[in-house]
């Protein structure tokens, strides 16, 4: 039982869940059971509370035979392990960044998305490894560990939700929670086979995620396929009072969406962004997303070429406004109220000195160096201005494009999983990892990333299809017609 | 050569609001450290800041009585340095569009004397915009600790332009301020508690020249009274400054009143880079005509027009207007009372003698007191109509103060009524001149403050009823007989 159990869909698990085939306490404890056994290997979870896991389980179980008794249907995440990304706040469950700043901070409230997954019945289970403060593209800046990429433990899984895609991919959580910068959701879930969302900006309230880059990061599920991840983000989407980002728009039936849709047998008209096809794009995953192109031609959409002119700044805008917004959002990292305080501070500067000198690892501080740089008196409207500037001309290529478009096809990543090492003395190279994400972030769009291949040495290649603002159930229909016409998901690495 | 003083005033004020400015956290002075605190105040990792409304309101409502321009978006920025105090390390404030922009403040020059009415003018503001307070450090031996209560208290800051030209026209203008703040509910502006707190900026000139000097900034005065000898001992140390050939330096300066001593704080050089740049977790929140409509509503008389209507509608003089009009309340009370007597001259006097008077030595404020309006125009009543003598009133209104029952149940249950029987005081007077042949041969040997002895047996007898004019005509036609 265990092995199918640890690589099924929330939805099979919710339908066996439902018959009484299993308990939630059965499956927790299979969950618990298989990251004890591979984790040591994989290295996806900083810390996991197995006790209050399986009471978060029998909790659950108690909900649904109450609601059995009184002849009412429990929500798709009842009893289903979510894992937790380390920047999300769990109450009275560590909170780390992955970083040694906040090795030992112990959170005392919910984000909202936690709330929301708890009022849906799932289970937060664990904490799962990043890149120091989601930064990074490979949790090789994790001050902890790296974890590894379960279909070649001797590459990296991405990142910086290295830990949240790992995760799933490995059997260790049957879906997971990521942050998504400029690519933490995407990338990963790319490298480590498995399905990754990022929501629009604002669909998901940000309370309680540990802030990078405020007007960049979104909250987003991984998971084993399409219709999984819908039904995670129904679950935490929505406006919040506690998040004046997050919009105050209703919260569609994701499922039921996609199934109207497919239903409608609509013929989606799909933009090839010429940009996203140049210099650097590996070939064997130029040509598993080129053969994506194709399966989708055959399915009977319309493939246009679409244009992204202002692409090739992405980066260079992503790495002003992402360093700005984190060299000020990392300022209360001061030792003084919580986190790590230098034992040799003698007062209030030293505290600052030290604390941050010893508790922030090298990419943290590069970034604040640079964001606190771009800010600077005199150095703002030549960096941080323009760089506004350059992001809403980004945006504006999106909707130009999306006026002929219902989506935009790409890869998620340039390269499948890397070996670890390989660009950590290179943060150019490591930055370039994210080309084809970060106007996604700019632009406030959702993307999602899907299994579309292997390569020949075994490593999953993912798909990028981005939507259009708020559009998730387009996004995720055109995602569900590949995957339901291919079977990349059905493979699982061998641990 | 004469110097004349360039002084403008930068003056935070909190504002009077249930929460704090980013969080539901209660916002309040006088409880115990850090209770007054959720994860949002103490930033915590994860944390994000939602603006409060009320204070929105509320600054808008101030601009608007001050007579600044709204911005049509409420906009936020990031002030970013780093001290203890500041759980973020950040401030979140208004750097490029404060809300309200312009506007000016009527100030009142003293007069030539107490009873005078002074000069009034303009006091013109360059901006008021809205930010957080931050925690309060508590130093102890070796050893410093933080309250963060006052930590994302909504904060106001009004910065006025260069035009104060003396100390003590910045005294007036924070009386001025504070009684428009106290008016629109918007503050309670007590010193004492940091709800209003004052920097100036100070220079000197060659008098009558239109160029500005180096400015000092002055910090810490913690009084109004602060401000204005600080000030004052400010342009006194300029002016020898460059009276014996020096320069005055561009500093941050630390007065203390109780010594009437400043020192430096930092030189220019050591100014902050704050690196603002606009809050990513605050949306511009859209300030349109009809929310401005609505706050105009709220917005109550000013101050010195309800001075100026005061002193025209009911003709009560300066001295009773400038003991009223301090206090809203107050004035409402007044013109209540005025209304229930139509006699307004009589009430303003029982108001701003006797009723503070009492307040005062009972440490009472206005909403405990057991006199009300109604009270104080049935004793005018009472006085006017002749039913009682202005010496009884005076025993009615403590009576009154202390009981809060109406004037007439006090004169009944005391027999405070004025005697208006003339047989009986004619009977009085008939007495006393009989029990007394001495004072009436002294009266009638032309020695007429012989009269005076026969008044005390008169009042006596009447137990203070009798109206002292009547006995005395009395007495004079009953002795010229």
């Amino acid at each position: 039982m265990a092995e199918d159990i640890l690589h099924s869909t929330i939805s099979e698990l919710s339908g066996r869940l439902g018959r009484g085939e299993i308990s939630s306490v059965e499956l927790m404890g299979a969950v618990i059971a298989r990251t004890k056994e591979v984790d040591g290997r994989v290295r996806a979870f900083n810390s996991f509370d197995e006790a209050d896991a399986l009471s978060q389980a029998r909790a659950s179980d108690k909900r649904r035979g109450a609601a059995k008794v009184a002849g009412v249907n429990v929500g798709p995440l009842e009893g289903i392990p979510i894992g937790m990304k380390d920047v999300i706040s769990v109450a009275g469950q560590p909170l780390t960044a992955s970083s040694r700043m906040l090795e030992n901070f112990v959170s005392p409230y919910d984000a909202t998305a936690t709330r929301k997954l708890k009022a849906a019945g799932a289970i937060c289970w664990g904490r799962l490894n990043l890149d120091e403060f989601a930064m990074g593209s490979s949790t090789e800046n994790s001050a902890f560990h790296t974890t590894c990429n379960p279909w070649d433990l001797g590459r990296v899984p991405g990142g910086s939700s290295g830990g949240s895609a790992a995760a799933v991919a490995s059997g260790e959580a049957t879906a997971s929670l990521g942050s998504d910068t400029g690519g933490s959701i995407r990338q990963p879930a790319a490298l480590c086979g498995v399905v990754g969302l990022k929501p629009s900006y604002g669909r998901v309230s940000r309370y309680g995620l540990i802030a990078f880059a405020s007007s960049l990061d979104q909250i987003g599920p991984f998971a084993r396929s399409v219709g999984d991840a819908a039904s995670v983000l129904g679950a935490i989407a929505g406006h919040d009072p506690r998040d004046s980002t997050s919009v105050r728009m209703d919260v569609p039936d994701y499922g039921r969406g996609m199934a109207d849709l497919a239903k409608s047998g609509r013929r989606w008209r799909l933009g090839i962004p010429k940009e996203y096809f140049g210099e650097g794009l590996d070939p064997e995953v130029g040509a598993a997303v080129q053969s994506a192109i194709g399966e989708y031609r055959r399915m009977g959409c319309e493939i246009r070429e679409v244009s992204l002119p202002h692409t090739r700044y992405a980066v260079g805008a992503y790495y002003i406004i992402a360093t700005a917004e984190c060299s000020s959002n990392l300022a209360r990292y001061d030792g003084v109220r919580y986190g790590h305080r230098s034992k040799d501070a003698t007062d209030a500067l030293d505290i600052y000195f030290k604390s941050r000198a010893e508790g922030f690892g090298a990419e943290v501080k590069r970034r604040i160096i640079l964001g606190t740089y771009v800010l600077s008196s005199g150095y703002y409207d030549a960096f941080y201005l323009r760089a506004q500037k350059v992001r809403t001309l980004i945006r504006r290529d999106f909707l130009e494009a999306y006026r002929e478009v219902d989506a935009i096809v790409t890869p998620t990543s340039p390269t499948p999983a890397f070996p670890k090492g390989d660009k950590t003395s290179n943060p150019l190279a490591m930055y370039l990892n994210d080309i084809y994400t970060i106007g996604v972030n700019l632009a406030g769009l959702p993307g999602i990333s899907i299994p579309c291949g292997f390569t020949r040495a075994g490593l999953p290649i993912g798909l990028q299809v981005i939507g259009q603002p708020f559009k998730e159930t387009e996004l995720l229909a055109v995602a569900a017609a590949y995957e339901a016409a291919t079977d990349w998901g059905s493979r699982h690495p061998n641990l | 050569m004469t110097y004349e003083p360039v002084i403008g005033l930068e003056v935070h004020v909190q504002l009077k609001t249930r929460s704090k400015m980013f969080t539901r956290a209660a916002a309040g002075y006088g409880f115990p450290e850090n209770t007054l605190t959720d994860p949002v105040v103490l930033a915590l990792p994860g944390t994000l800041p939602v603006m409060n409304k009320e204070a929105l309101d509320k600054i808008v409502r101030a601009g608007l009585m001050l007579g600044c321009e709204i911005a049509p978006v409420c906009k936020w920025d990031r002030k970013n340095y780093f001290y203890p105090d500041s759980p973020k390390n950040y401030q979140i404030s208004q750097y490029d569009q404060p809300i309200c922009r312009g506007g000016r403040v009527e100030i009142e020059l003293p007069g030539a004397a107490r009873n005078i009415m002074g000069e009034h003018r303009h006091v013109a503001l360059t901006r008021i915009h809205l930010e957080e307070d931050v925690g309060k450090l508590n130093h102890g031996d070796g050893d410093s600790l933080i309250d963060f209560n006052r930590a994302g208290t909504p904060l106001m800051e009004i910065v006025s332009e260069p035009v104060i030209a003396s100390a003590d026209e910045a005294f007036a203008y924070l009386t001025a301020l504070k009684a428009v703040m106290i008016y629109g509910g918007i503050s309670d502006c007590d010193m004492e508690k940091g709800q209003l707190r004052c920097d100036a900026n100070i220079s000197i000139r060659p008098a009558g020249s239109a160029g500005l000097g180096t400015k000092v900034e002055l910090k810490n005065l913690n009084s109004f009274a602060f401000v204005r000898d600080g000030i004052a001992h400010e342009i006194r140390r300029q002016i020898a400054v460059v009276q014996a050939g020096g320069k005055v330096a561009q500093e941050t300066r630390d007065y203390d009143g109780q010594t009437g001593e400043s020192q430096s704080l930092r030189s220019k050089e050591m100014a902050h880079d704050y690196r603002y740049f606009p809050d990513p977790d605050l949306m511009p929140v859209e300030v349109g005509e009809a929310w401005k409509a609505e706050v105009r509503a709220t917005c109550p008389e000013l101050p010195f027009d309800k001075q100026r209507r005061l002193q025209k509608d009911y003709a009560v003089p300066y001295t009773i207007t400038s003991v009223l009009v301090p206090d809203r309340e107050l004035c409402d009370f007044f013109e209540e009372a005025a209304r229930l007597c139509g006699k307004p001259q009589a009430a303003g006097n029982w108001i701003a003698n006797d009723l503070l008077r009492e307040l005062g030595s009972a440490k009472a404020g206005l909403a405990q007191s057991k006199v009300r309006p109604a009270h104080v125009a049935g004793l005018v009543r009472l006085v006017e109509e002749g039913v009682i003598l202005s010496n009884a009133a005076k025993e009615v209104f403590i009576d009154m103060f202390q009981t809060g029952e109406m004037p007439e149940a006090v004169v009944a249950r005391k027999g405070l009524r004025a005697e208006t029987n003339l047989d009986e005081i004619e009977r009085w007077c008939a007495e006393a001149i009989a029990a007394n042949p001495k004072s009436v041969a002294d009266f009638k040997g032309g020695k007429d403050s012989a009269i005076n002895a026969f008044k005390g047996p008169v009042m006596k007898a009447a137990k203070g009823r009798a109206d002292p004019k009547r006995v005395d005509e009395t007495l004079r036609r009953l002795l010229a007989v």
